[in-house]
């Protein structure tokens, strides 16, 4: 009877929750790579991502930045929510959860993925593994748990909470691929975008994924957390022998690439529809450009008789890249459909591009007809010596990415 | 007239009213039922050589005037059942008899017995204040139809202007509470007390104490505007057989031991059944008299459904509380003061309400009632035909007996995971008939000796005999969050579902359990007036 596995699930997954005691005085948790990190950081900037003390920043953010852009840069991405789904039917269980037609995802093949609640409206992005022929790992921005319980119900499926027990290195950059080979990773050259392979390094086990969130070259390593300091010493070790720089990167950099790159950030970018109060502050995948990701064709899938009435009527707002002109940082600005007009929307996230001098953001803004008013204009206000002044910048849409580099998809990719 | 055919899947007392219903309007319908015979829970069973008794449901309190008129049913006026009061039993012999507008006993004080009547009015008008709620399709709060907002208007009207600003007051002041409190306001008498309690709670996984009994009482009252509660002549089971003929001379098809394995959904709308056998029945409607677990989780199944939807079906309550016991008896038993025309009507053991809540107590940690409040009847007293002659049947609904008891009711009912010894777990049915019995010859002495066949039904034995999820008479508990718009959850609380071409129709839609066809005959309505779609 379903309600028998629902419990089962329930107390299998308390089990694995429980671990060892925590001490109260320490806050904010450490990933099994604190030590290293700690000793890195030069300037303390610490922040919590899921609960974890992660870096902001190890010293300064240019420096950061230009690592990800032009040599190799690691980062700690052991904090990211991770789930082991398994049991036989993983597989329906993943397809009724996400929008997207995962059942053509291979063994060892990444997809990106956003699922809904009943009403249509993005609780979260992430990523599906398929480590084996029903065994995936679900990597979420945010803790999805009981979500992903409440969508078993009826189903012979395993869900296993593994952010704690797998550490996880983001290494990317354009000579990433060089920096990890020399490190002892073989054939890493013949792994293709969104591949994984499953290795070993110095004796201990390591998947290897060719996925990252930069728009650039880039793999993600996860092993378990016993190893993680020795793989984070043989990347590293790859400097001090004095072949290619590396450098750690904290969140602040990471943010730059992403908003270059494109990429949405659930909870900053748009309210998860979690975590929504006020009617109409969700979004639905169409409101977030995501469309190409929805797919009827496939079975039954939570939000899907929501979206399909919602795919009828003209869309009536969207998330969009959005480039501002001039240099003032467009922080929070809000969107008007001609300078002085009427209020269209506002910016969720606002970068400054070094390598594309632009100021770049995500922003909201409401469609007419169905379609982006073709006049945006944004009203920054910034200070000049503590002196508030405003002014008006004029705004373009962005379909594409603002930024991409053949190295991500390059097989093999130039080993510099 | 329409072309479209329908099947149902199930054919219980609600089921044939709604199939009648669409049959009527020109629907082709098919009634599938897993049983042997039509009808649920108004059934008349034979549990012992030429003993015979209404199966689950025993006591009518009200068949709709509605349904009835509209289906030609003998039940328009006087029907072929008997008005039965209330009788409490009393050790002493003071028993109470409780009537429409009166109550009479020994003991019984001046106030208690002005404030009978008067209790009763007004809460007969609040049951009745309620009534545009009934006989409708619960309106929607957001997204109304004209429906829905006449439907909240007449309400409006009858809380305001039908009851007066007074009445009203005090309705929405009780509307919420319990029945412990009010009744403490009005009577002095543990007895009374006790005896009205009692109808708030039986069938719930309730006290006197638990919040919204007071509405509860209020759907139970809400029988007797249509008339008083009765006996059906020739069981419960006579009732189905009326609805049954009534179908099929509208021209429904009933196929009866044909169980259903599967709703067939194809992308997003009902097409049709799969029969146990592999036989596919396709349907442009198929209407569901199961219970909203079945009918969801099993039938359909979640992969066909919205996560938080699938959820909420799970966790409505719908664990049964009741055992069902037949007694074979070769006399009838003696109770002290009380004549043989009495001992026809509607006896109760509930002393007080302390006891009620007593009894509720062990349920509350998956035990049986240490001392059960039973609801019993003898239909062979005016019903001769029932048993041979000079024996009786007895029937009795003992309170309370959950579904997931902490022992296990037998053998393969592992539900929570400890290990008492087998042998235990093989008696604990024996021992809670055992425990009804002795409490029966408390008040009837050398009762026990008269018993010669018996019959227990546990909420899991009702599980697996009549296909109700939990065992739950009602289809669910009838508390006010699984009431009206949120009867069994919102999101389907309109006899449409989230599948296109898949109704609900039984008791699991509002306005919940008991043998009235309201559930069946709001279904048909609200599929007729949505038309094809």
């Amino acid at each position: 009877m379903a309600g028998q596995s629902w419990e089962k699930t329930m107390e299998q997954t308390s089990e694995s929750q429980r671990g060892e005691a925590h001490d109260f005085r320490q806050v904010l948790k450490h990933s099994p790579f604190h030590v290293r990190v700690d000793d890195i950081s030069q300037i303390k900037s610490w922040s919590s991502w899921n609960g974890y003390q992660t870096a902001r920043c190890y010293d300064t953010l240019a420096s950061e930045y230009f690592a990800i852009r032009s040599s190799c840069s690691v980062m700690d991405l052991t904090p990211m929510e991770k789930y082991r789904i398994s049991g036989p039917d993983a597989n329906r269980f993943l397809s009724r959860l996400v929008v997207r037609n995962i059942s053509k995802l291979r063994v060892n093949r990444v997809t990106y993925v956003v699922w809904c609640n009943d009403d249509g409206k993005v609780l979260d992005d992430g990523t599906i593994f398929r480590l084996a022929e029903s065994e995936y790992r679900l990597c979420s921005q945010h803790h999805q748990l009981d979500w992903l319980l409440i969508s078993s119900l009826g189903m012979d499926v395993n869900i296993i909470e593994e952010t704690h027990d797998v550490a996880a290195l983001s290494v990317q950059g354009p000579t990433a691929c060089a920096v990890l080979s020399e490190a002892g990773i073989e054939d890493l050259g013949q792994l293709k975008p969104f591949q994984i392979m499953q290795t070993t390094m110095l004796g201990f086990e390591l998947t290897v994924s060719r996925t990252g969130y930069t728009g650039d070259l880039g793999y993600e390593l996860w092993t378990g957390t016993d190893n993680a300091l020795k793989l984070w010493d043989t990347i590293f070790g790859v400097k001090a022998r004095g072949l290619y720089d590396v450098k750690p990167i904290g969140l602040e950099a990471l943010e730059i690439v992403r908003v270059e790159a494109g990429f949405i950030l659930p909870g900053d970018d748009f309210n998860t529809a979690e975590t929504t109060v006020r009617a109409e502050h969700d979004r639905s995948p169409f409101e977030l450009g995501l469309d190409w990701l929805v797919n009827f064709e496939k079975g039954y899938f939570t939000g899907k008789r929501a979206l399909r009435r919602e795919q009828g009527n003209p869309i009536k707002r969207r998330l969009v890249k959005l480039k501002v002109e001039g240099n003032k940082p467009p922080t929070d600005s809000f969107l008007y459909d001609a300078k002085n007009g009427q209020r269209i929307g506002t910016i969720k996230t606002n970068i400054w591009s070094p390598i594309l001098k632009a100021n770049l953001t995500m922003a909201d803004i409401e469609y007419k007809q169905g379609k982006a008013p073709g006049d945006i204009w944004a009203e920054i206000y910034y200070q000049k010596e503590l002196e508030w002044r405003a002014t008006w910048a004029q705004c373009s849409v962005s379909e594409e990415p603002f930024w991409s580099h053949p190295r991500r998809t390059a097989k093999p990719p130039a080993m510099y | 007239m329409t072309s479209q055919s329908a099947v149902l899947v199930g054919g219980g007392h609600n089921g044939l009213v709604c199939a009648t219903y669409l049959a009527r309007a020109g629907y082709k319908v098919q009634i599938l039922e897993a049983r042997e015979t039509v009808g649920g829970a108004a059934s008349t069973i034979s549990f012992a050589p030429g003993y015979q008794v209404s199966g689950l449901a025993h006591i009518l309190h009200s068949l709709s005037p509605k349904v009835c008129r509209d289906l030609n049913l003998p039940g328009a006026g006087p029907g072929p059942w008997l008005a039965i009061d209330t009788i409490s039993l009393d050790r002493q012999g003071h028993h109470l008899t409780l009537g429409e507008n009166s109550v009479s006993g020994q003991g019984l004080s001046d106030k208690d017995l002005k404030a009978y009547p008067a209790f009763k009015q007004e809460f007969l008008s609040y049951a009745e204040a309620l009534e545009p709620l009934m006989m409708n399709k619960p309106p929607r709060l957001k997204d109304m139809d004209l429906k829905d907002k006449l439907t909240l208007a007449r309400l409006g009207w009858k809380l305001r202007f039908g009851l007066g600003a007074g009445s009203m007051r005090e309705f929405l002041r009780v509307g919420g509470i319990n029945i412990f409190d009010v009744l403490n306001e009005i009577f002095d008498d543990e007895r009374l007390k006790g005896a009205i309690a009692t109808d708030a709670i039986i069938g719930h996984h309730m006290g006197p104490r638990t919040p919204t009994t007071v509405l509860t009482y209020l759907l139970r009252l809400r029988g007797e505007i249509g008339g008083a509660a009765a006996l059906p002549l020739g069981g419960m089971g006579q009732i189905a057989r009326m609805l049954s003929e009534s179908a099929q001379k509208a021209g429904v098809v009933i196929r009866t031991s044909a169980r259903v394995k599967r709703i067939l959904v194809d992308d997003g709308r009902a097409s049709g059944v799969e029969l146990e056998t592999g036989e596919l029945v396709n349907a442009d409607l198929v209407i569901s008299n199961a219970d909203a677990k079945n009918t969801f989780l099993n039938l359909v199944g979640t992969q066909e459904l919205d996560a938080m939807f699938a959820r909420r079906i799970h966790t409505t309550r719908t664990n049964g509380n009741v055992a069902k016991i037949h007694l074979a008896l070769n006399g009838l038993p003696s109770i002290e003061g009380l004549s043989t025309e009495q001992l026809s009507q509607r006896l109760i053991v509930a002393p007080s309400m302390r006891y009620l809540e007593h009894a509720f107590n062990h349920a509350k940690y998956g035990e049986y009632s240490e001392h059960p409040v039973l609801e019993i009847t003898i239909p062979s007293i005016t019903d001769p035909e029932l048993a041979p002659s000079g024996h009786h049947v007895m029937s009795i609904c003992a309170s309370f007996a959950p579904y997931h008891l902490k022992n296990g009711w037998q053998q393969d009912d592992l539900q929570t995971g400890l290990q008492p010894d087998l042998q235990n777990r093989l008696q604990e049915k024996e021992r809670f008939l055992d425990k009804v019995t002795a409490l029966i010859s408390d008040y009837a002495p050398g009762f026990a000796s008269r018993v010669v066949a018996s019959q227990i039904l546990t909420p899991v034995d009702i599980e697996a005999e009549y296909n109700i999820t939990g065992g739950h008479w009602h289809h669910g508990e009838m508390t006010i969050d699984q009431s009206f718009m949120m009867r069994p959850v919102h999101g389907t609380a309109q006899y449409d579902t989230p599948i296109d071409g898949l109704f609900l129709c039984g008791a699991a839609a509002h306005p919940g359990g008991g043998v009235t066809g309201i559930p069946g005959h709001n279904a048909a309505q609200r599929i007729l007036a949505m038309g094809a779609r």
